[in-house]
């Protein structure tokens, strides 16, 4: 579950002791097909520079923006995207899977 | 928290984050410990968790929690600092594993020859005894000299290593499974040995042979009951 090569965590340490707001987004739940196994983790900053994945580059455009929202109002959320859930989002998964991101900031 | 994780993680300990997905909430569980506050729930699902290495998120009477299971990282000691080694090394490195490189040969497991990887010049049985295989952990014997191949074999087949591989034709398999079956090792410890090692994908370069030991340690990992002991023929 854990053996992504790039150290995801290690990198949101060193930013926050570098003195930047960073946030956390985490592949929760999947529906289908999607290209990132639950646990897969993005980490962003402020300044939007990023990461790791969370899905094969469909919806990190998205995430980012969300998690510089968090990083600013510290309030975790969860975003849904898939192509059936047209009302929230409009960013989309090509491959037709539907995936949840829990976006938390690192304190 | 993230601070506690990570030493978690460089210490080689199974630990679960439970985060409270509408609070943002979070706990970290241990087989044998837990956050302060951790609710009983929590920490049993938890550990169902962590039992069976497969992060999820699941309802519980607080709400919706999601428990990523960090475990340690996947291993792959490789005996013997030859060329296949060194296009193995680095991909295994990109595919998640920590990579030790054993050869006692001086001039084999130098740095020079293998930036970045942990090399080792001690002998193979007693490097294998000091690494202590687990069962996140590849072994791969590539050194052609049954002195050196043999004595890590017979360390390994006493370990839970998930996979055992072992270069060489199948006629030189043959010798080798009956010398090992001459230390008192039976039929099915034997089994567990991939030799000719690697997927039958028509390897010939180092680099291709890395990569059909790379596929058959991966297909060991994620589709155990298809990966037979001796199926392989690349090497």
């Amino acid at each position: 579950m854990s053996a992504d090569h790039e150290d995801i965590l290690g990198a949101a340490a060193e930013w926050r002791r570098d003195g930047r707001g960073v946030a956390l987004a985490t592949v929760v739940t999947t529906w289908g097909s999607s290209p990132r196994p639950v646990g897969s983790q993005l980490v962003v900053d402020e300044a939007g520079a990023m990461l790791g994945s969370v899905s094969g580059g469909c919806i990190e455009g998205a995430v980012v923006s969300e998690a510089i929202e968090v990083i600013g109002d510290g309030k975790p959320r969860v975003l849904d995207f898939g192509v059936t859930n047209e009302q929230a989002w409009e960013v989309g998964l090509a491959c037709g899977g539907k995936i949840q991101v829990f976006v938390e900031k690192v304190a | 928290m993230l601070e506690s994780l990570i030493a978690d993680r460089a210490a080689h300990r199974a630990v679960v984050l439970a985060t409270e997905l509408d609070t943002g909430r979070q706990w970290l569980v241990a087989a044998g410990t837990a956050s302060a506050g951790t609710p009983g729930d929590v920490a049993v699902a938890a550990r169902d968790a962590l039992a069976i290495d497969d992060s999820r998120a699941v309802d519980l009477a607080g709400g919706r929690v999601f428990l990523h299971v960090h475990s340690p990282p996947l291993r792959m000691i490789v005996i013997g600092a030859v060329h296949i080694t060194q296009a193995l090394a680095p991909m295994a490195t990109l595919a998640g594993y920590q990579v030790t490189v054993v050869d006692p040969r001086g001039a084999f497991a130098t740095s020079e020859r293998f930036p970045g990887i942990t090399v080792s010049d001690d002998w193979p049985d007693d490097a294998l005894e000091a690494l202590a295989p687990d069962s996140r952990t590849a072994v791969v014997t590539l050194t052609h000299d049954p002195k050196l191949d043999d004595a890590a074999l017979a360390v390994a087949l006493r370990t839970e290593a998930f996979y055992i591989g072992s270069l060489g034709s199948a006629k030189n398999h043959r010798a080798r499974t009956e010398r090992i079956a001459r230390l008192g090792f039976d039929e099915a410890a034997i089994a567990r040995i991939h030799g000719p090692v690697g997927l039958a994908i028509g390897a010939r370069s180092p680099a291709e042979i890395a990569i059909a030991i790379l596929a058959q340690v991966i297909e060991a990992r994620r589709r155990p009951a298809r990966a037979g002991g001796a199926e392989g023929r690349a090497a």
